[in-house]
């Protein structure tokens, strides 16, 4: 069932001057309850315009925007609802930080939310969990924090929102390796827990292909494809014009089968890649034992 | 809608006035504010209005734009012209009621001083305008520079003007995101009620006061990293040559306020 869609969405920046540009041109798709998505595109590619559309942010200028089947615009004084049930958390979210305490600041947006004490209590506590977070460390200052602590904590201060739909532009943007793999954690940690929908923002093609069940890619504006990881990245081709990469894995294995060895489908993951290679070894091995 | 918000006003081009050194531009505009304010006969704000427009028209910007800097100041005109007109009590009486006299010196008073400040506005952002912030500060501190002979830090203090004006937009644009963030987590900055907006104000301004200090270290480490050490012996990238056409424009600039002073 579909949680999110848009209809005909466009964006024109700066209507009426000379600097009028259209971010985002006619982009209809729709999002099912429970999916992980993953979001790519360049620069410039409208891929942040249309994720602020979705918690009503930015207003169309023309078309909508559906929660559960409702225009979010329909009422705008119901516009604050909207953002509760889905959750932004924008590029380098440390900078927004501003409370006191840990505890404090994750707890800012369920407070806004008008929940009582002991619901907002169980929200902080429950996130702080998954994203590892030890008790002690809520009462610290969030400006004592190291970097990837703090990224943590800010997105925590989303999620404890429980919103249905979670999106994250960039969560792991100048972040080293291991604190990469923390803040995916995190958020599949959350994704267990919760089943809610999960949008995410991407450069890196390897995380991408590792979590999302389906990938949307935006070219200038447009929607350019939204399918699943191995039909997306089968167009490696296309996907290189617009100025994207397919994963690196899946590159060898496109200059393997253009040499010869077909190993019949798409492959995105290095696991999945392992496991394709052993497969094929062990009916080699099986044919003709030497 | 705080993209709207321009300081500096630069409006880049290649005009005459665009060209013209920046360091005569300023002496030149102060010569035309001594200009405005010596000449107090009708001809001599024509005058003063016929340079103006000469150069505007010279300038290229859009009439548009100059109207956009004098309009914000309509009402405090108006304001100080009625104020004016009531309290001036010199001259020809031309109508009164009970306590209330207009005199003729009062309404002339008042029309002099519109088109004046009028004038001034127009004139200034003609400066502004067509001259970028940077290159702007860069000019101040040369024409101040004899005051480091009486260890004014002049260095300094451009510095800190060409610093400040180089980080508005980018603090803009860092509010902006920061609102955007907070209104993500439910905050309520453009609705609820005053008090509500107040509360919401702080989750904005603690960002943005780190984040500006924040600036402000990183930025100092990189002129550190650069063995930035003051204005001593420090070359140009753009070094300030004046050409024939500064002297020109000094010499029209000049004669102009020759003739009102003539005429007055």
């Amino acid at each position: 069932m579909p949680i999110l869609e848009t209809q005909e969405l466009t964006y024109t920046y700066s209507r009426g001057t000379p600097f009028e540009a259209t971010a985002v041109d006619h982009v209809s798709l729709s999002i099912n309850e429970g999916e992980m998505i993953g979001v790519m595109g360049h620069t410039g590619s409208g891929k942040s315009t249309l994720i602020q559309h979705f918690n009503g942010l930015l207003q169309p200028t023309s078309g909508k925007v559906l929660l559960d089947g409702r225009d979010i615009w329909a009422d705008k004084k119901k516009i604050r609802e909207v953002r509760f049930q889905v959750g932004l958390v924008f590029q380098y979210p440390e900078y927004q930080i501003f409370e006191e305490t840990v505890f404090r600041d994750i707890a800012f947006g369920p407070k806004n939310m008008g929940l009582d004490e002991a619901e907002i209590k169980r929200r902080v506590l429950e996130t702080a969990n998954d994203i590892g977070f030890p008790e002690e460390l809520m009462e610290r200052s969030p400006f004592e924090l190291s970097g990837g602590q703090k990224r943590r904590v800010a997105i925590a201060g989303v999620m404890a929102m429980e919103p249905k739909v979670l999106i994250l532009d960039e969560p792991t943007a100048g972040l080293d390796p291991a604190g990469r793999d923390l803040i995916l954690g995190q958020i599949k940690a959350y994704h267990r827990r919760t089943r809610n929908t999960i949008l995410i923002v991407s450069h890196s093609m390897e995380d991408i292909a590792t979590f999302a069940d389906r990938i949307l890619v935006m070219n200038k504006g447009s929607l350019f494809c939204f399918d699943e990881p191995e039909r997306v990245f089968a167009r490696a081709d296309e996907i290189a014009r617009i100025g994207l990469d397919v994963p690196q894995v899946t590159r060898i294995f496109m200059e393997l089968k253009r040499r010869g060895l077909d190993l019949g489908k798409e492959v995105y993951t290095v696991d999945y890649a392992k496991e394709l290679v052993l497969r094929r070894l062990r009916e080699r091995g099986a044919a003709a034992p030497c | 809608m705080l993209r709207d918000i321009t300081i500096g006003q630069y409006f880049p081009g290649e005009s005459i006035i665009h060209r013209l050194d920046p360091r005569f531009k300023i002496v030149i505009t102060l010569i035309y504010i001594v200009m405005l304010f010596t000449g107090s006969t009708p001809l001599c704000l024509c005058i003063g209005a016929l340079y103006t427009f000469i150069a505007i028209a010279l300038s290229r910007v859009p009439l548009k734009l100059f109207w956009k800097s004098v309009r914000p100041l309509l009402p405090f005109l108006v304001i100080t012209a009625v104020i004016n007109i009531l309290i001036v009590r010199s001259g020809d009486v031309i109508w009164s009621w009970k306590f209330l006299k207009i005199t003729e010196d009062g309404v002339n008073i008042s029309a002099y001083m519109i088109v004046r400040i009028s004038l001034l506005v127009m004139g200034t952002s003609i400066l502004t305008y067509t001259t970028s912030p940077v290159t702007l500060t860069d000019a101040i501190e040369r024409l101040l520079s004899p005051l480091k002979k009486l260890h004014f830090p002049v260095h300094e203090l451009a510095m800190m003007m060409t610093i400040a004006l180089r980080f508005i937009p980018t603090l803009i644009e860092e509010t902006d995101k920061i609102i955007s963030a907070q209104k993500a987590r439910g905050a309520e900055i453009d609705t609820g009620s005053f008090i509500a907006r107040a509360k919401s104000l702080i989750s904005v301004l603690v960002p943005l006061f780190v984040s500006a200090f924040r600036r402000a270290d990183e930025l100092a480490t990189a002129m550190e990293c650069r063995c930035y050490h003051g204005g001593a012996g420090r070359t140009r990238l753009r070094q300030m040559k004046s050409a024939p056409r500064d002297y020109i424009a000094l010499l029209i600039t000049a004669g102009f306020l020759a003739a009102v002073i003539y005429l007055k």
